[in-house]
């Protein structure tokens, strides 16, 4: 389906497609029932205006059945949409098994990204066509919103906190990217563009961008894993002191009060920046913070490298 | 409705001299600064309120048509980014604390509620005089602010921007809508206690105007919903005086905490804003129509029911936020069904026209203009619940375009269509008639072009808040603009010629409509304590034919 | 036109033409009132609650700080001025007039003996460092100074409360008609004030001392 441009930015993907369909066919619905009113008020008022001879008789004040009609039936028109706007956006929610994890960290006022094969880059992201691309964010100072109108879809990008935005792009080319959530004096100016790229240009491009040898996300975690301090309790002989972290990702672990949690980005995230919050069970509160000795991309890099596994 | 009223106005013996006295209209009764300054009379703190919010407008108008003639080009160049921040906050602060919340419950709510029910006075004449000073008082904050330059974060104050990272006069700005709080707080309170306690003997439930039932649920918002806000500005000035936390990450607050209580209460405020102008368009069209409301308790119950659910969909403003997602479908769920008892008005409005008896005045013309354009707003608030759509759509034009429709297009148009039908009340002049007529249609025309570009550049992408655009968007904003000037001219008219009026209009009677409303049955303008004598109501509102209609020109 | 039987009681105020309408809307507006200021503490509750959401383990350690058993006994002491507050009421409208004064006199005191407690908990407090004004502040852990500032926020607002119930309770002890209004408007009014500031207390109370008790 393709619409004049002048109307509706380019659909890059199924998701665009099926949002499009969706307001398309709302808003059809929504003419349907709105332009009765509109042309029953012109005719009333026109027919029936004063001084003109017409019959005026039981014009009626009050009809139960009329009322509870036209009440329920638009009512239970629009829940019909209602559940496939939920459904597509339950969708969008799921992050797709296996996905790509880009993580982007937002400041103002530029976009930062990173690829987990160490690729760097700001305010233009390279993705791959047709692949399940889950990018995982935050943010460095106030709330910002990153915004891909070709797709369809925004996420909120908060300060302390991983948000994920997830998508498959489908077709090649190059999209605007923008942010969406007022933050500050250069708001307006903060954003780049999507480059969906076939897959080979996407490997070409990648190999070009680590400059041929940068390491990959995982592995600059593992190197902070030693050079942080990490590995002295983690790592270390005595079980006693910190619990081992291979393969800890994705695992539910017990806590010191009683509860659970998953180990997760955001888990892993809270447990190096206020790590006596949630405590396993087992273990003492004697982790010190490491909010202001880690630079963002830096516990980027240790959750990329859990994530991975976790191996040294 | 039928008035028994217990003498007629002829008197010869001594009580003439009082009954004259009595009769003298408000606005004759005492001239000097402290007869205003001091009055308790509720019609005239009304005018009071009509001045102050008038001004608030004009500063907010300017607000606009900076932005409007920045958004020409979408180069930086008239506006810097941070002075252009500043317009758009000052524009929302201004318009929405200032002039819409106040706009139409404190200037006619204030003039009409007791004449419609029969009274006197509101129940706490005093407390309505401080109600004003209060409001003042914190206009005097807030113009001090645009003085001062204003902040940059947006009316809705977002953490942790607002909090740590805006440069402004953030803490000064929160003051002053604390301050205006209490005004609103104090106005429903008088609304409630005067609808329960001071309707006049006959003057049952089910014979309120319907412009006093939406006054009523506006007062339960007023009442339960703004110490929300106050309290979100206390915890937000400490966060950003004290650093106390509540609204950082790195202390263990959360950000969005901030948006759930700032949302809490702004959600119900939008309703605020549009309840006393769906009251108004119910007398608007019935008066028009000489014929009683279609499905009146419907209509009356549909505004309890918007006040009731419309605390209850707040997270609507958030669906991308990082809420959870079934918080987030609820909530869209809810804010369909809010939607239902709105679609009941606007069908039983049209359902009143219907083989009624209508003459085509401003009055009418403005209330279809609201019809029409609260009809869009509200349906393209529907798209916004639904998830999808939202997320895309969210934080855009799109966005801007539905709340404006509702705001502009509706309440500012049902105040103007309010301050036409009940000028002759308020000042004993009629205005020119087809003057009205021309500005209403000007208004829809201009604003139309002003708002609907909007939808699509929402659509295509175009994030709100935004100073510079990229270029492909420039033909549709020059059109926005263009119409916003057109709406200017639009809403200039009736200040000239509603004021014109003032010296030069022909004197009205005491019902230029033939409507009924006990409003219409006393003096055009009204005597200082409304009615010569207690009035006692028999019959429904609306009951049309009326026995002696009394209207200008029966033509 | 006021009663006939009771000429000298509380004036009657435009736009009333009844004592008793007036009556009922003297009452029904502060009813009202007390709905407004329920809600201004219902959104601090709701900060309350979602903090400890947030952290449940912290916000417990973090009451644990503060001194319960003067909590308990500020609780204990709002109780009971609420209590002699009622009375006066009763008294009031019993024709009682020096007792209801009586009463009203010991609903202060309490009052303002619960102030004298609360500031002397917010002093010792700065001495250990844990109120983040005019002393410095030294914290275990960065939520208990969140927990503290919110703590200091609410009692503080609260504090507002029972400062301005007092002045509504001093008002109606003093002035003079009020001695001998039967129908106790003004007692009754400032009493229905007094009991919402101590339901107010009643759920900040376990809001923040009684956390602690958790884990």
């Amino acid at each position: 389906m393709s619409l004049p441009a002048f109307f509706w930015p380019p659909e890059a993907s199924a998701h665009a497609r099926e949002v499009d369909l969706l307001i398309g066919s709302f808003g059809a619905m929504v003419w349907l029932l709105t332009l009765p009113v509109f042309i029953l008020m012109a005719a009333f008022a026109i027919r029936y205006r004063r001084g003109r001879e017409v019959n005026r008789e039981h014009s009626g004040d009050g009809n139960v059945w009329l009322e509870a009609s036209w009440s329920i039936i638009p009512f239970l028109l629009t829940i019909g949409f209602f559940v496939w706007a939920t459904s597509l956006f339950l969708e969008i929610r799921r992050v797709p098994e296996g996905a790509t994890p880009i993580h982007v960290v937002a400041k103002q006022w530029m976009w930062k990204y990173e690829h987990p094969e160490g690729a760097r880059e700001i305010n233009d992201l390279h993705v791959p066509v047709d692949t399940p691309v889950v990018l995982v964010m935050s943010s460095e100072d106030v709330i910002h919103s990153l915004y891909v109108p070709a797709l369809r879809i925004k996420q909120d990008v908060l300060p302390g906190r991983y948000t994920h935005l997830s998508f498959v792009a489908e077709r090649a080319g190059t999209y605007p990217l923008r942010c969406a959530e007022f933050c500050g004096t250069d708001h307006s100016v903060m954003g780049g563009r999507l480059v969906v790229m076939r897959r080979e240009d996407y490997a070409r491009w990648l190999a070009s961008a680590r400059d041929g040898g940068r390491e990959t996300m995982a592995q600059r975690g593992a190197a902070l894993f030693r050079s942080a301090g990490c590995a002295a309790c983690h790592a270390s002989r005595r079980a006693d002191l910190a619990p081992p972290l291979a393969g800890i990702y994705g695992r539910t672990v017990r806590l010191a009060d009683g509860s659970s949690a998953t180990v997760d980005e955001q888990y892993l995230r809270d447990a190096i920046v206020d790590p006596n919050r949630q405590i396993a069970a087992g273990y003492r509160p004697i982790m010190p913070t490491y909010a202001h000795a880690l630079a963002a991309r830096d516990i980027d890099a240790l959750v990329a490298w859990l994530r991975e596994g976790g191996q040294p | 409705m039928t008035v028994r009223t217990q003498a007629g106005s002829q008197a010869a013996d001594t009580e003439q001299a009082d009954e004259v006295i009595e009769a003298r209209s408000y606005l004759r009764d005492g001239h000097s600064l402290r007869s205003w300054l001091l009055t308790t009379d509720h019609k005239r703190i009304a005018l009071l309120y009509l001045i102050a919010i008038t001004g608030f407008f004009v500063v907010g108008a300017i607000a606009a048509a900076l932005i409007r003639l920045d958004l020409l080009t979408p180069a930086p160049d008239l506006l810097s980014n941070e002075g252009y921040n500043r317009a758009f906050s000052i524009h929302g602060i201004v318009m929405v604390w200032f002039f819409l919340i106040p706009s139409i419950p404190s200037t006619l709510g204030n003039f009409l509620i007791p004449l419609m029910i029969g009274a006197r006075d509101l129940a706490f004449p005093r407390l309505n005089l401080l109600s004003w000073y209060i409001y003042i008082v914190s206009g005097v904050i807030v113009l001090f602010v645009v003085i001062g330059g204003g902040v940059d974060t947006g009316w809705t104050f977002y953490t942790p921007l607002s909090s740590m990272y805006a440069n402004g006069m953030v803490v000064a700005t929160v003051a002053a809508v604390f301050v205006s709080g209490f005004s609103t707080i104090l106005t429903g309170l008088n609304f409630i206690v005067t609808i329960h306690t001071l309707r006049a003997p006959g003057m049952t439930w089910g014979r309120l105007p319907l412009f006093v039932w939406s006054h009523y649920a506006v007062s339960i918002i007023f009442v339960l919903a703004t110490p929300v806000l106050a309290l979100t500005l206390i915890l937000l000035a400490a966060e950003r005086l004290f650093g106390i936390g509540v609204f950082d990450p790195a202390l263990g607050g959360d950000p969005l905490l901030f948006q759930h209580l700032f949302w809490f209460y702004s959600h119900p405020a939008v309703y605020i804003m549009v309840l006393p102008a769906m009251g108004v368009i119910s007398e608007l069209v019935t008066a028009a129509a000489r014929k009683r409301i279609f499905g009146y308790w419907f209509v009356a119950l549909a505004s309890l029911a918007i006040a009731v659910i419309g605390f209850m969909v707040w997270g609507h403003h958030m669906f991308v936020s990082g809420q959870s997602i079934y918080a987030s479908a609820v909530f869209s769920f809810l804010s369909i069904a809010v939607a239902v008892p709105s679609a009941i008005k606007v069908y039983n409005w049209t359902a009143t026209l219907y083989k009624a008896d209508i003459s085509i005045d401003a009055p009418l013309l403005f209330a279809m203009d609201f019809i029409g354009l609260f009809v869009a707003g509200g349906l393209t608030g529907l798209m916004l619940a639904m998830l999808a759509i939202d997320v895309h759509v969210h934080d855009t034009y799109f966005v801007v375009a539905h709340f404006h429709y509702i705001m502009v297009g509706g309440t500012v148009t049902a105040f103007f269509g309010a301050l036409h039908f009940w000028w002759p009340k308020i000042t004993g002049r009629m205005y020119n008639e087809t003057l009205g007529r021309i500005a209403a249609v000007v208004i829809l025309v201009g604003f139309n072009l002003t708002f609907f570009p909007q939808f699509l550049l929402g659509y295509e992408g175009m994030p709100r808040r935004y100073h510079v655009y990229p270029p492909e968007f420039q033909a549709l904003n020059v059109i926005s603009s263009t119409g916003a000037a057109l709406l200017a001219v639009g809403y200039l008219m009736p200040a000239v010629y509603l004021l014109w009026s003032l010296r030069r209009g022909p004197r009205a009677g005491p019902n230029p409509w033939g409507a009924t409303g006990l409003e219409w049955t006393t003096s055009s303008p009204p005597p200082t304590h409304n009615f010569t004598e207690q009035p006692v109501v028999e019959h429904g509102p609306y009951e049309y034919p009326l026995a002696h209609p009394a209207s200008r020109g029966d033509a | 036109m006021p009663d006939a039987t009771s000429p000298e009681l509380s004036p009657l105020h435009e736009p009333f033409h009844t004592r008793a309408r007036q009556r009922e809307a003297d009452r029904l507006g502060m009813l009202v009132f007390l709905a407004s200021e329920a809600m201004l503490f219902g959104g601090l509750f709701a900060a309350a609650l979602m903090l400890r959401l947030l952290d449940p383990a912290a916000y417990a350690a973090a009451s644990g700080r503060l001194s319960l058993w003067l909590g308990t006994l500020n609780t204990a002491v709002l109780l009971t001025s609420s209590a002699l507050a009622a009375l006066a009421v009763t008294a009031a409208r019993h024709g009682r007039p020096r007792a209801a004064v009586a009463m009203l006199a010991g609903t202060m005191a309490l009052g303002a003996l619960f102030l004298a407690i609360k500031g002397y908990e917010w002093s010792s407090e700065a001495r250990e460092g844990l109120l983040p004004v005019l002393a410095p502040a030294h914290f275990t852990s960065r939520f208990e100074q969140l927990f503290m500032n919110l703590y200091l926020l609410a009692t503080g607002l609260h504090a507002l409360h029972v400062t301005g119930g007092l002045v509504l309770l001093a008002t109606a002890a003093f002035k003079r008609r009020t001695h001998e209004d039967t129908e106790a408007v003004l007692i009754g009014n400032a009493a229905l004030y007094w009991h919402l500031v101590d339901v107010i207390w009643i759920f900040l109370y376990p809001t923040l001392y009684l956390a602690r008790v958790n884990a």
